[in-house]
């Protein structure tokens, strides 16, 4: 297999590109307290923080591959104008700041919002400061990357697979099942770690419309924000974790896997 | 038991326009240059193009534009053999072959998707994944995919043209012979005449979304009404004016006996055209000065491409290639007897 | 959430009028001052008093001023990390003696104003909070600052001197981000300064009385990587003198 050779100034660019994300992670890893590193990683605040995150951020990806996949197989088969409100709409969280977000959120399902004022006077129900509202915020801002990546995933399918079960005599459900949505395993699977990964490190829009309460609200992000005031070294320790647990759980995925990722 | 189809559809530039009318165990291919619109009205047929018109089949009406009644792909129990087998990926090949008799929930589809394969021949590939088949053994998958559902029409998308040549025979036989078996009415599309012939017992010809041409492949090649008919079949094919004793062309004129009246059709066979380097004197009276265009070799005949106010093929020996020394641009007079030119109405 | 005003500046002359002896300087010089967030309002109105005395003294303004304000916290670090700031006011003493012990300051830090702390409720005050105790009601949506917050350290404080255990929904950030919460509806109760309530209109305020409650003296200093030492001064002088303490309490502050 010949390979072209990539000119000189690709390879610098690429290797500044490169410094600039290694600087920052060799800063955490140099700068940590390896003798506190033990102890941070046992100490309860951090087990409980660590342990809140993995569940919202898991609980947020699997609410936007139920509600994200629909979304996405309707986007891909719409045309004209209703398609670009639609799309304007899902992709609109990835370009609101993320408070702007979380305050979005209040308005929608707070105990004075859209939707929450009804809940709280019908059902008694209030959402914000609850887990429940940290899973909102993250799959707010998360589902979109869902979203995108399987629609991709959706347009570069031959349609003829389709057509192929269609003239087979399968219904609908049965070539959504059985034919699209095992050809869009490598578009589903990269969506929902990129997913996954931005709701792991959400903070605003979580703070914003959660609040902070360690054990119930407090995820890793804002735990390491509240750290770093009055214990930096504890910030620290705790960035790192995070770092692994991602890292481990990125490089776990097969490149085959990810495919387009 | 039969397919009645009255089909047009119209796409940006292009229109579609055809009348069908095909009884089971015909074997109808509908033969045409790419854009002709062959595709079109495959996908028409099977529901996947909506279309102006109305197709009937085995007496159900499938759709009709009139009475707004269409009836979707999955329920026109209809076969679909693509050109490039399309056949799952993800699933083995027992599986693709079992998907349409699970869509029917037959309770035994694997099983009987198994007989299928065995009776193919193919047996010990059940548990393979498609891409581990040869072309040619994919597209017998593919089509045995669409027999196990017992579809009442079968349509075939230039089921050979993209198998390697050397498969191809292999593949054409065994396709002749599942094709005798079946009961239900099967329609190829291609543009390879040679497919065409091997498979079918009836040719529709189609050109620009139009049919031309109808008929046995006898027939169809033995009075050609188009060009690509006409290349097919090697012969010079020209349309003018008949005017009794001569056909009236658009830069010159043709004698010929029984030209009739009206619009017609003029071939001469290749094997007619002689060509000089001086003007000949002598019985023929079809003769005209013209230039080389190019020289091409079929085994051991040549065909000269010449042009004059009539353009020509003219099939020559080498050794006259060399004995005239032609070459293209070489300045030749082409002629032919009238008693070569064979007109019938256009 | 960081808070930067630049106070503007009016046209420069080429006078060597009002320029310190380091040379030839035509613009306004640049003073940074760090203030905790709870503190900005009053800061603001304070610099604009800056620019009209020396508008009135100089004819023209000679130091802009920029102000940046956040959580004490961020701020304390940020200058630890070695960020640039002429004066630092802080909103404990806490942070202020960290600085101090690091050797970060050129003088000693002076206290120019208190806080108290002050019940946040609902205008109108709807759920009828009336003390701290009232805090621990079932039902009642309470927000409170987090304890790494000077404001939320303060709240722990008063609660246990009156002996009442709250479960708040939320600890926030930053102080404002409590009163945020109660005006737009969200929380019900939350304890912030006096000063945090006079700021905002939508929400009323409850007393807590002096022997529950706990002062929060705010320390001023100039630091040692003050670079324009004559504007830091004149600014500290500024506003521990009458005009900057009226503004202080204007603001629901307590004077020095």
């Amino acid at each position: 297999m010949s390979q072209v050779r990539i000119p000189a100034a690709l390879i610098a660019l690429a290797g500044l590109g490169l410094l600039f994300f290694l600087l920052p992670l060799a800063g955490l890893i140099v700068r940590a307290p390896w003798d506190q590193a033990v102890a941070g990683i046992t100490a309860p605040e951090t087990v409980t923080a660590l342990g809140l995150s993995l569940f919202c951020s898991v609980a947020a990806t699997g609410i936007a591959l139920v509600l994200g996949i629909p979304l996405a197989v309707v986007l891909s088969r719409n045309t004209g104008n209703l398609r670009g409100v639609m799309r304007a709409l899902t992709t609109l969280p990835m370009v609101l700041p993320p408070v702007v977000g979380g305050v979005a959120l209040l308005l929608a399902f707070g105990r004075r919002g859209l939707v929450g004022s009804l809940l709280d006077q019908a059902f008694g129900i209030q959402i914000p400061f609850t887990t429940a509202a940290a899973v909102m915020a993250e799959t707010f801002v998360a589902m979109p990357f869902l979203v995108i990546a399987v629609e991709g995933g959706l347009r570069s399918l031959d349609p003829r697979y389709e057509e192929a079960a269609r003239a087979l005599g399968a219904k609908g459900w049965m070539v959504f099942a059985r034919v699209t949505l095992p050809l869009l395993r490598p578009a589903i699977f990269s969506g929902a770690v990129l997913c996954w990964a931005r709701a792991l490190g959400e903070f605003g829009a979580t703070i914003t419309f959660a609040g902070n309460f360690p054990g119930r609200t407090q995820t890793v992000p804002i735990a390491v924000y509240v750290a770093l005031e009055t214990r930096p070294d504890s910030a620290i320790v705790l960035s790192l974790i995070l770092l692994a647990v991602s890292v481990a759980i990125l490089v776990g995925m097969r490149d085959r896997w990810l495919g387009a990722l | 038991m039969s397919l009645i189809a009255n089909v047009k559809v119209r796409h940006n530039n292009f229109a579609l326009d055809v009348q069908l009318d095909i009884d089971p165990g015909e074997t109808v291919a509908i033969l045409g240059p790419n854009g002709a619109g062959k595709t079109t009205l495959l996908r028409a047929l099977a529901g996947l193009v909506p279309i102006e018109g109305r197709v009937e089949l085995a007496g159900q009406v499938l759709e009709d534009s009139a009475l707004r009644l269409r009836v979707p792909t999955e329920e026109r129990h209809i076969g679909l053999v693509f050109q490039d087998h399309v056949l799952f990926p993800h699933l083995s090949v027992l599986d693709n072959v079992a998907f349409g008799l699970q869509a029917q929930r037959r309770p035994e589809a694997r099983q009987i998707a198994r007989g299928w394969l065995e009776r193919a021949g193919l047996a010990e590939k059940g548990s393979s994944m498609p891409r581990e088949l040869s072309g040619g053994q994919a597209q017998r998958v593919a089509l045995l995919r669409t027999l196990a559902t017992d579809p009442r029409l079968l349509l075939l998308d230039e089921p050979l043209s993209a198998l390697d040549v050397t498969i191809r025979a292999e593949v054409r036989r065994e396709l002749s012979r599942q094709l005798a078996s079946f009961g239900g009415v099967r329609l190829i599309v291609t543009h390879d005449p040679l497919e065409a012939i091997a498979l079918a017992d009836r040719l529709v010809v189609l050109e620009n979304g139009r049919v031309v041409q109808s008929g046995t492949p006898e027939e169809v090649t033995a009075r050609p009404r188009s060009r690509f008919v006409a290349d097919l079949a090697g012969v010079n094919l020209l349309r003018g004016k008949g005017r009794g004793d001569h056909v009236e062309l658009a830069g010159a004129s043709i004698a010929a006996p029984d030209a009739g009246d009206g619009d017609v059709f003029a071939v001469i066979h290749p094997r007619a055209v002689a060509l000089y380097l001086s003007r000949p004197e002598g019985t023929p009276r079809n003769v005209w000065h013209g230039e080389v265009e190019d020289i091409d070799l079929h085994g051991d005949r040549v065909r000269v491409r010449v042009k004059s106010p009539v353009p020509l093929v003219a099939e020559v020996t080498p050794a006259a290639v060399r004995d005239l020394r032609l070459h293209a641009g070489a300045r030749v007079w082409v002629a032919f007897k009238a008693t070569e030119v064979s007109v019938y109405p256009a | 959430m960081l808070l930067v005003v630049a106070v503007p500046l009016a046209a420069c002359s080429p006078s060597l009028n009002g320029c310190s002896w380091q040379g030839n300087c035509t613009e306004p010089r640049d003073t940074t001052i760090f203030a905790a967030a709870s503190l900005f309002p009053a800061f603001t109105n304070i610099g604009s008093q800056f620019q009209a005395n020396e508008v009135k003294a100089r004819g023209r303004v000679v130091t802009r001023l920029r102000f940046i304000g956040a959580g004490t916290q961020m701020l304390t670090a940020q200058i630890q990390q070695g960020a640039h700031a002429d004066v630092f006011a802080s909103a404990d003493t806490a942070h202020m003696a960290t600085l101090e012990d690091a050797g970060m300051l050129s003088g000693p830090a002076r206290t120019f104003a208190h806080n108290k702390l002050e019940i946040a409720v609902a205008k109108g005050n709807p759920k009828h909070v009336q003390t701290l105790a009232d805090l621990s009601r079932a039902g009642l949506v309470v927000v409170l600052a987090d304890p790494s917050v000077p404001a939320g350290k303060y709240a722990q404080q008063a609660l246990s001197k009156a002996r009442v255990t709250v479960r708040p929904a939320s600890l926030e950030l930053q102080v404002t981000s409590v009163l945020s919460k109660i005006a737009l509806g969200e929380a019900d109760a939350g304890i912030v300064y006096v000063s945090d309530v006079t700021s905002n209109a939508k929400v009323s305020g409850v007393t807590i009385p002096d022997e529950q409650n706990v002062i929060a003296d705010y320390p001023i200093a100039i630091l040692k990587s003050a670079t324009n030492t004559t504007a830091a001064q004149a600014f500290v002088d500024l506003v521990l003198s009458p005009d900057g303490q009226a503004i202080l309490k204007a603001a629901g502050f307590q004077g020095a």
